[in-house]
């Protein structure tokens, strides 16, 4: 990067500053017995891994992977500093390699006044819902697109918050090519309009504007260097009902990712939900139309996302039910989502003697309608407008669906259940760039079993099936990998121990006509096996400090936790886990 | 920035040396309530009487199972030692409409705050929920809980009814 050394030195001196702060302030404290506090975390994780050609595993050279981090944050009335340390030696497998090394990864300092915020250095935060702006980070996804520059917060009237930010995103060990810079604006009206406080309706508005800036280097286009993108928001809530929009606008910004389109692109959505004691009802809906932002046009997977396009589908936590998980199709998409909750009272009929809560929740994604520009340009082809569309228009392409239904039932004092039935059409097709449609039925019992006091006894059994295709020489198969099972034994012993043991396997028989067709459409491989896939693990917790150890094979696929998704390959072999808040 | 100067670790070093060490209280902290106000999170209270804050997620499922279980006793904690539980959700945009829906359907009393970007969490060192924070009548941070067992409830209540009759924690 240029300008490094320059960097390099203004850093040193920056840091030189911020010691001599901290211990000054330290020091003079110490006199008023008033120190401040520090806190932080630290977790360190290192797998060994086996080679294991049936199921994919690759030989890894280091033979052992490990990633850690740790946080410590100062804390002194109104000022707070943070620095986090990370580790990579090397990068973990189903993480970026770009990580390997060790080093500083995150420091910050901020002033907390009763109006005024400002903080130097690393920061997280979000406009609105995320449509143009969020900067977010999870170290188990290895998601990190934190700024670094300059933020200001800044409250000039009750009700009035206003946010100002600027800097560069986190790339690995670097920095993201692009400035990014910003303003929001957050009213409650409630609290800013007199006499309006006490009253049932709550309404609050909010607008943000986002620009980022980036050289033009490129060779066949003439590139935008500034973009910009705009978005309003509403909410509005009385008793239990509740509703949030929000519209989004980002001028041309031709990128890998559009395929160079000269398009602007469009985001809106809205959540509505009521609810009282025993029911709740949520609606949602998203539009989105060629919404990708970067602050470097040319990079790709989750690296230095500007903004937040959350996926509109239930996120699941049962491993059947999340294994063709959804995400946003930033380029375009329309969904709904439904979901109704329900709790039967207890001495019901339904609820029985303790009461039974049921949900149920669809969502539906399609493609948005595009057209040609003119006769004689294809859609999306590369350097034109793209195509057109009109605002909020549906197609008939299918993209996901998800219909569920979890019922949560206790049986005595000592045995209570959760049971889920799933039916998923995912389009692989779109999703991951191959294959068909996928539907598939998933059925899930969770059951907890009390068997003394401190001792509990968890099965959770969950089963998947595929639909069947027909290929063109006339043979049927099973969609993508199949029907799967697994079977997963926890017993816990509270406060400090739990074991767990647990294997899943591909039901169909690799001999089986449906099974050879399957595995020879999908994936060409002719040594594929039906596999075993156990694991054996224990754990031992104390207050904040939890360790734990397992040892067995993991299937290929993708992990999710909260909004973000990483793949992770297929491993074998043995891995810890130490992690502690103190 | 892989590479960072000597004086950092002077700097950790020495604050460090002259400083409390673990989470004190609270950190300042803006979240939403599920009616949509904004709240701060030094304004966390129970009149002078304990509180637990819960970290939790509508996609975590031994949060979901810590919660259920402690709905089943929670009238006679409140009952017996006027204790709150604040559950903080850390659900995003995608999923943060299904809080208020999913609390009430579940009939849970506790009092739900949403952290959408995982602000408070950071703030507060969580690694990852559910995780749990006991804080006494005093506003201070005097144990802290990471992941869920059935019956790890019990040993809260223990220590939350030592709290009220005026033990030490910490």
């Amino acid at each position: 990067m240029k300008g490094t050394k320059i960097k390099k030195r203004i850093m040193q001196r920056l840091l030189l500053i911020i010691s001599i702060v901290f211990i000054g302030s330290g020091l003079f404290a110490q006199q008023n017995f008033n120190a401040g506090s520090v806190s932080g975390n630290f977790k360190l994780e290192a797998q060994a891994y086996i080679p294991d050609s049936l199921i994919g595993a690759d030989t890894v050279n280091e033979k052992m992977l490990s990633n850690s981090y740790m946080n410590v944050i100062y804390t002194n009335g109104n000022f707070t500093a943070g620095v986090r340390f990370e580790g990579y030696f090397n990068t973990m497998q189903g993480y970026d390699q770009p990580y390997d090394g060790f080093g500083l990864a995150n420091r910050y300092a901020t002033y907390q006044g009763d109006f005024i915020e400002v903080t130097g250095g690393n920061f997280y935060e979000q406009f609105g819902n995320g449509l143009i702006f969020r900067s977010y980070e999870d170290r188990d996804l290895g998601y990190d697109n934190a700024m670094d520059g300059m933020r200001v917060k800044f409250k000039p009237a009750k009700g009035v918050k206003l946010t100002g930010i600027i800097g560069n995103q986190r790339l690995y060990w670097e920095k993201g090519e692009g400035i990014v810079r910003g303003l929001d604006a957050d009213i409650s009206l409630n609290d800013f309009v007199p006499g309006f406080s006490e009253s049932d309706h709550r309404l609050t508005i909010g607008g943000s504007f986002i620009s980022k800036y980036q050289k033009d280097e490129n060779p066949l286009y003439n590139l935008p260097e500034n973009v910009g993108a705009g978005a309003g928001r509403l909410n509005y809530s009385l008793k239990g009902f509740s509703l949030a929009s929000e519209y989004a606008y980002k001028s041309q910004d031709p990128s890998f990712d559009n395929r160079y389109i000269y398009k602007p692109g469009s985001a809106f959505l809205l959540n509505a939900n009521y609810s009282r004691k025993g029911m709740g009802a949520m609606l949602q809906y998203k539009w989105v139309d060629n919404m990708s932002f970067r602050s470097d046009r040319e990079e790709t997977i989750n690296n230095v996302l500007v903004n937040n396009l959350p996926a509109i589908s239930k996120n699941h936590s049962y491993a059947y039910a999340a294994m063709y998980p959804y995400a946003t199709q930033v380029n375009g998409e329309a969904g709904l989502q439904a979901e109704l909750f329900y709790k039967f009272k207890k001495n019901s009929p339904i609820g029985g003697k303790y009461g039974t809560a049921v949900s149920t929740n669809i969502s539906r994604v399609v493609d948005i309608e595009r057209t040609a520009i003119n006769d004689s340009t294809n859609i999306a082809a590369m350097g034109t407008d793209g195509y057109e569309t009109s605002f909020l228009s549906m197609s008939d392409s299918l993209i996901y669906q998800d219909f569920n239904v979890e019922i949560y039932k206790k049986f005595s004092k000592k045995l209570k259940g959760v049971f889920t039935y799933q039916n998923l059409k995912y389009n692989q097709n779109v999703l991951e760039g191959h294959l068909g449609m996928v539907n598939a039925h998933t059925v899930i019992a969770d059951v907890t079993i009390k068997i003394k006091p401190k001792h509990a006894l968890r099965i959770e059994a969950q089963a998947l099936f595929t639909g069947m295709e027909t290929d063109t020489a006339g043979n049927d198969y099973r969609q993508d990998y199949g029907n799967w099972a697994m079977l997963l034994l926890e017993y816990t012993i509270s406060p400090h121990w739990f074991f767990a043991v647990s294997d899943q396997y591909n039901i169909i028989s690799f001999d089986d006509d449906v099974a050879k067709n399957t595995l020879h459409v999908n994936y060409e491989k002719t040594s594929l096996q039906r596999n075993h896939y156990y694991s054996v693990a224990m754990g031992y917790t104390k207050e904040s400090t939890r360790i734990s150890l397992s040892y067995g094979k993991q299937r290929e696929g993708i992990l999710c936790v909260g909004g973000v998704c990483r793949s992770v390959p297929a491993a074998y072999g043995a891995l810890i886990s130490i992690s502690h808040t103190f | 920035m892989k590479k960072f100067s000597a004086s950092t670790l002077f700097l950790i070093i020495a604050v460090y040396s002259f400083s409390q060490i673990g989470i004190q209280t609270i950190p300042s902290v803006d979240v939403k309530s599920i009616d949509g106000k904004t709240v701060n999170t030094s304004t966390f209270s129970n009149d002078g009487k304990p509180f637990v804050i819960n970290f939790w997620a509508t996609w975590c499922t031994p949060c979901k199972r810590e919660l259920s279980n402690i709905a089943e006793v929670y009238e006679d904690w409140v009952d017996e030692t006027g204790v709150k539980l604040i559950a903080v959700s850390i659900d995003d945009t995608r999923s943060m409409a299904r809080v208020a829906p999913f609390v009430n359907g579940k009939g849970w009393e506790y009092e739900v705050y949403i952290d959408p970007n995982s602000d408070l969490k950071r703030a507060m060192n969580v690694p990852n929920p559910p995780y749990t924070v006991l804080v006494d009548g005093n506003g201070k941070i005097v144990w802290q809980h990471t992941g869920y067992a059935d019956g790890d409830e019990d040993e809260l209540y223990e220590i939350i009814k030592k709290l009220v009759n005026g033990g030490t924690i910490k």
